[in-house]
């Protein structure tokens, strides 16, 4: 039987035995608290859960997952709420529990490279504590002031870096993970060799929530570059700029950084941010190099070098640290900023091979004349991570049901090109319709087997990423 | 909004849907909110409560005492606003929902509708009212009789709040800014002629910054109006949900000044400058006011903007010492009104001042209008981590362009380390100038 909201009132059985786990004053349940909590960062989604738990510690997280389970109650975890795909989106019956207050960096080993923190800790506060000690850590999604290396890791977030440092799973040594019957597991070592087992920790890495709770995660650091470089380069064609980053890869180079705006979201950043994009260019690219001062000097000068070859309008310098990471910062607001256009922005992540990157977002421009819409795209040129990004108004159901075709266009297009559908913000509710075009063979039921063989009961997260039940879709 | 609830709802039913709608929840507000940060509850953030007014908009929600109760916890610092690039009119938002607060009566206490009474509606709604209270005020204070009422402990009959809040009652001037100004001053040759605004708060208790920054004008080639007995701008009121009382004050501050003759209308209070750029919107309805109050909003600047845009003449003349200074940022400077260097080029223009940057400059110091006053608890907390910044900077000012940041600051810092307004240096500087 599904439980309700009154079965957790104050003073009710439910909820003093959550109190007594997780401290009174951490179980929310009057609606003024719930409704913050139907959403986190995607587009017109929301569901009411029967109360939010913010337990202090991973005992308390184990407590409650153990009480759920013996009540048969659904468990969705969240972290700051800033996910793209719904994953941590209530599900009806369910509590939340909000992991904000596991937020401590337990140790950082200089010796070994690695850091252990709690899962709430904010990416952000990862890499600033890192660098006192010389080290880096590279994933840096779009969130990264606000969200939390948890999230990180159950959506195997990326970032900007991606091309030359990877994304989240790539520093993921360890894991601390309270299983859903509420025992406790840790998966890995500090070792960089490490093969007793299966690698279960990646098992758990860009699960979405769905096999467990991430409470502690040991990451690997590297050495902090010591110097960066920030170039911008406008062109007046998608075509002329993807053209200026394959020579740069078939160069040797690999930047850090090679992104792209198209004109609308570079409009829309440049009014928030004020940082001086050229608003006429058909396409800019922001690219960073890092490492050694003498190389990356040189790969500077090469990359302008190769911009202005293959056609470029302008390319310029970032005068200093903090020009740098204005641009970059600018960069990374490029989603909300487009907001300013419409009231609805849904933002997309398909992923092509790099060498198809220019098709895809040719792709993308003929959708948006196709079915009549507004699309901006912008994303990751280094690694083919495409982010078009529909402008559009929910309550408006005939344009949805348009944005619901292009989606649909996009996401067959994308799978033809032998991409994939989600590259960095995961499946959860917004993408699952569309995950058996690309699971199209025995993968999509090996999916359904492995969460039945960790969660039987089908209790965390039960819904994201694939229904539970096959007869339901 | 749902029809069912256009009949209960006043404020919130004239506010556009899209103004709520702009909000994505793209989370980029949370670490900017100061309230979000101390509990890390969504209620108390800004994608939170937006969440609440678009429930109540929607007819989910009612408007209860909780969420009277959190409109009133946030600070309306509007450090949200910088930090959403999705360009959320959050100023709005907030007035229009505190205003439906007050309307539905949620919060209502017969003690706080006496006291909003008292001073939004008497007090802050007569200049000449006030300045009987300012008076009866400074004769409290400069008589000795505040020490003799402290050491007498009657304090003590007083409800707690207020017992706390008597120590920290801001030091009234012997003479308020009419004592001070002319009604037109010129000096020299003039480029400009502006408005004054003196303000509430203002001219009771830095009468002298008033003075100040008519010397720095005159200084600059601006013929100085200065209109007697002007009053509060109104944002007291619309920040604190009586929207109504807001439109007349903006109306009688409108009055006050001949707008056609002027090249602008100059405060040196960040929180009426904030509120007072956007008359055009508080009086849009109104056929007779809102194309003067369109012109207004072109005419207001602040000081230290008015003192850029123009060129301001620079100081000459080294002090006999040199003094190191650090910038607290007002919050309805930088995020109401995205005025953040100008203030700094004041200060930096200044001989053998040196500016020293303060760590989380537009954090807010707690002091948000009255909310030291309505939520001392997380005022205090604020202020001790503004007081800690400052302290850590090692500066010997203090300078910010507020009058409730400056006392917010100055009661949290003590005597030893002065604060003072930017223009107040400025013109120290074109004094010294003169007498050498």
């Amino acid at each position: 039987m599904t439980l309700n909201r009154n079965d957790f009132t104050p003073g009710s059985p439910l909820h003093k035995e959550l109190a007594e786990l997780a401290g009174e004053e951490n179980v929310l349940t009057a609606p003024e608290d719930l409704i913050p909590y139907g959403f986190d960062g995607t587009a017109a989604m929301k569901q009411k859960a029967i109360c939010v738990v913010l337990p202090t510690s991973s005992k308390a997280v184990a407590g409650v997952v153990a009480f759920a389970a013996s009540r048969n109650i659904p468990v969705v975890t969240r972290g700051s709420g800033t996910g793209l795909s719904g994953g941590s989106i209530p599900v009806e019956g369910g509590i939340v529990l909000c992991l904000v207050n596991l937020n401590q960096i337990i140790e950082v080993d200089p010796a070994n490279l690695t850091m252990l923190c709690e899962c709430g800790v904010i990416t952000k506060a990862i890499d600033d504590a890192a660098a006192p000690h010389g080290l880096f850590y590279p994933p840096d999604p779009g969130s990264m002031k606000i969200s939390t290396i948890g999230g990180n890791v159950a959506n195997n977030s990326g970032g900007l870096r991606g091309l030359k440092y990877g994304v989240t799973r790539d520093y993921v040594m360890g894991l601390e993970v309270v299983l859903p019957n509420g025992e406790v597991a840790w998966l890995g070592s500090k070792c960089v060799k490490d093969v007793a087992g299966y690698s279960l920790k990646d098992l758990f890495v860009g699960s979405e929530g769905t096999l467990g709770i991430i409470t502690k995660v040991l990451l690997k650091l590297v050495p902090r570059p010591k110097a960066r470089r920030t170039l911008l380069a406008s062109f007046d064609s998608m075509s002329a700029a993807a053209g200026t980053v394959s020579a740069i890869i078939e160069n040797k180079i690999i930047p850090c950084t090679l992104e792209f705006l198209d004109k609308k979201t570079c409009a829309c950043v440049e009014d928030y941010a004020q940082v001086g994009l050229p608003t006429e260019a058909e396409a800019v690219v922001l690219m960073e190099t890092d490492g050694h001062p003498a190389v990356v000097e040189e790969e500077a000068e090469a990359m302008a070098e190769i911009a202005k070859e293959k056609g470029a309008i302008s390319v310029e310098q970032a005068t200093d640290e903090a020009h740098a990471t204005r641009l970059a910062t600018a960069r990374r607001s490029a989603f909300s900023a487009l907001a300013r256009i419409r009231p609805t922005t849904i933002l997309e992540d398909v992923t092509v091979p790099r060498s198809r990157l220019v098709e895809i977002v040719e792709y993308v421009e003929e959708v948006a004349k196709k079915h009549n819409l507004d699309i901006a795209t912008f994303g990751h040129f280094g690694d083919g991570n495409v982010h078009p990004t529909i402008l559009t108004d929910e309550t408006d159901h005939e344009e949805m049901e348009r944005v619901e075709m292009a989606l649909s266009d996009i996401f067959d297009k994308t799978i033809e090109l032998e991409g994939t559908i989600t590259g960095e913000h995961g499946v959860g509710l917004a993408k699952k319709p569309f995950l058996p075009r690309q699971f199209s063979d025995a993968s999509y039921p090996l999916l359904r087997q492995v969460k039945s063989a960790i969660d039987p009961a089908g209790l965390l997260n039960p819904g994201k990423i694939f229904e539970l039940d096959g007869e339901s879709e | 909004m749902a029809e069912n609830k256009l009949t209960t709802l006043k404020y919130m039913a004239d506010l556009d849907y899209s103004v709520v709608q702009q909000c994505m929840h793209c989370g980029m507000c949370l670490p900017s909110c100061p309230t979000y940060l101390e509990t890390k509850r969504e209620r108390n953030s800004p994608r939170g409560r937006i969440a609440l007014m678009r429930s109540i908009a929607d007819g989910d929600l009612e408007v209860t005492k909780e969420f009277g109760d959190e409109m009133y916890y946030c600070l309306g610092c509007l450090a949200c606003t910088t930090a959403c690039p999705a360009g959320v009119n959050y100023p709005k938002l907030f007035e229009y929902a505190r205003a439906e607060v007050e309307h539905q009566d949620v919060l209502f206490q017969p003690e706080r509708r006496f006291w909003r009474w008292l001073t939004l509606r008497q007090l802050f709604a007569s200049q000449a009212k006030l300045r009987v209270v300012g008076k009866l005020l400074w004769l409290y204070q400069a008589s000795g009789l505040c020490r003799l009422v402290r050491a007498s402990g009657i304090l003590k009959i007083l409800p707690k709040n207020l017992r706390e809040l008597e120590p920290t009652t801001p030091t009234v001037r012997s003479k308020f800014s009419d004592d001070l100004i002319e009604e037109n001053e010129s000096g020299g040759s003039t480029r400009y002629k502006v408005g004054m605004l003196t303000g509430c708060v203002q001219d009771l208790v830095f009468s002298d910054v008033n003075r100040d920054t008519v010397d720095v004008l005159l200084e600059n080639g601006c013929e100085v109006v200065t209109p007697r007995s002007q009053g509060c701008c109104g944002s007291l009121h619309a920040h604190n949900g009586d929207l109504e009382q807001a439109k007349v004050q903006a109306r009688h501050l409108i009055d006050t000044f001949d707008l056609d003759s002027l090249d602008a209308v100059i405060t040196n209070a960040a929180g009426c400058g904030s509120h007072l750029k956007h008359f055009g919107g508080i009086l849009a309805d109104d056929e007779e006011y809102s194309e003067k109050a369109k012109k207004w909003d072109r005419l207001a600047k602040d000081i230290s903007e008015w003192l850029v845009e123009i060129g301001f003449r620079k100081p000459d003349g080294q002090p006999e010492e040199e003094e190191t200074i650090t910038y607290h940022e007002a919050c309805h400077l930088c995020h109401g009104q995205g005025i953040s260097k100008q203030p700094r080029e004041v200060l930096c223009s200044i001989p053998g001042l040196k500016l020293v940057e303060l760590e989380n400059a537009t954090h807010c110091c707690g002091s948000a209008g009255v909310y030291n006053i309505t939520q001392p608890e997380q005022a205090g907390k604020l202020q001790v981590e503004k007081v800690e910044s400052i302290q850590r900077t090692g500066a010997d000012r203090v300078a910010t362009a507020n009058p409730g940041c400056h006392l917010q600051i100055q009661n949290g810092i003590g005597a030893e380390k002065p604060v003072s307004h930017p223009v107040s240096l400025l013109a120290a500087a074109y004094r010294r100038e003169k007498a050498k």
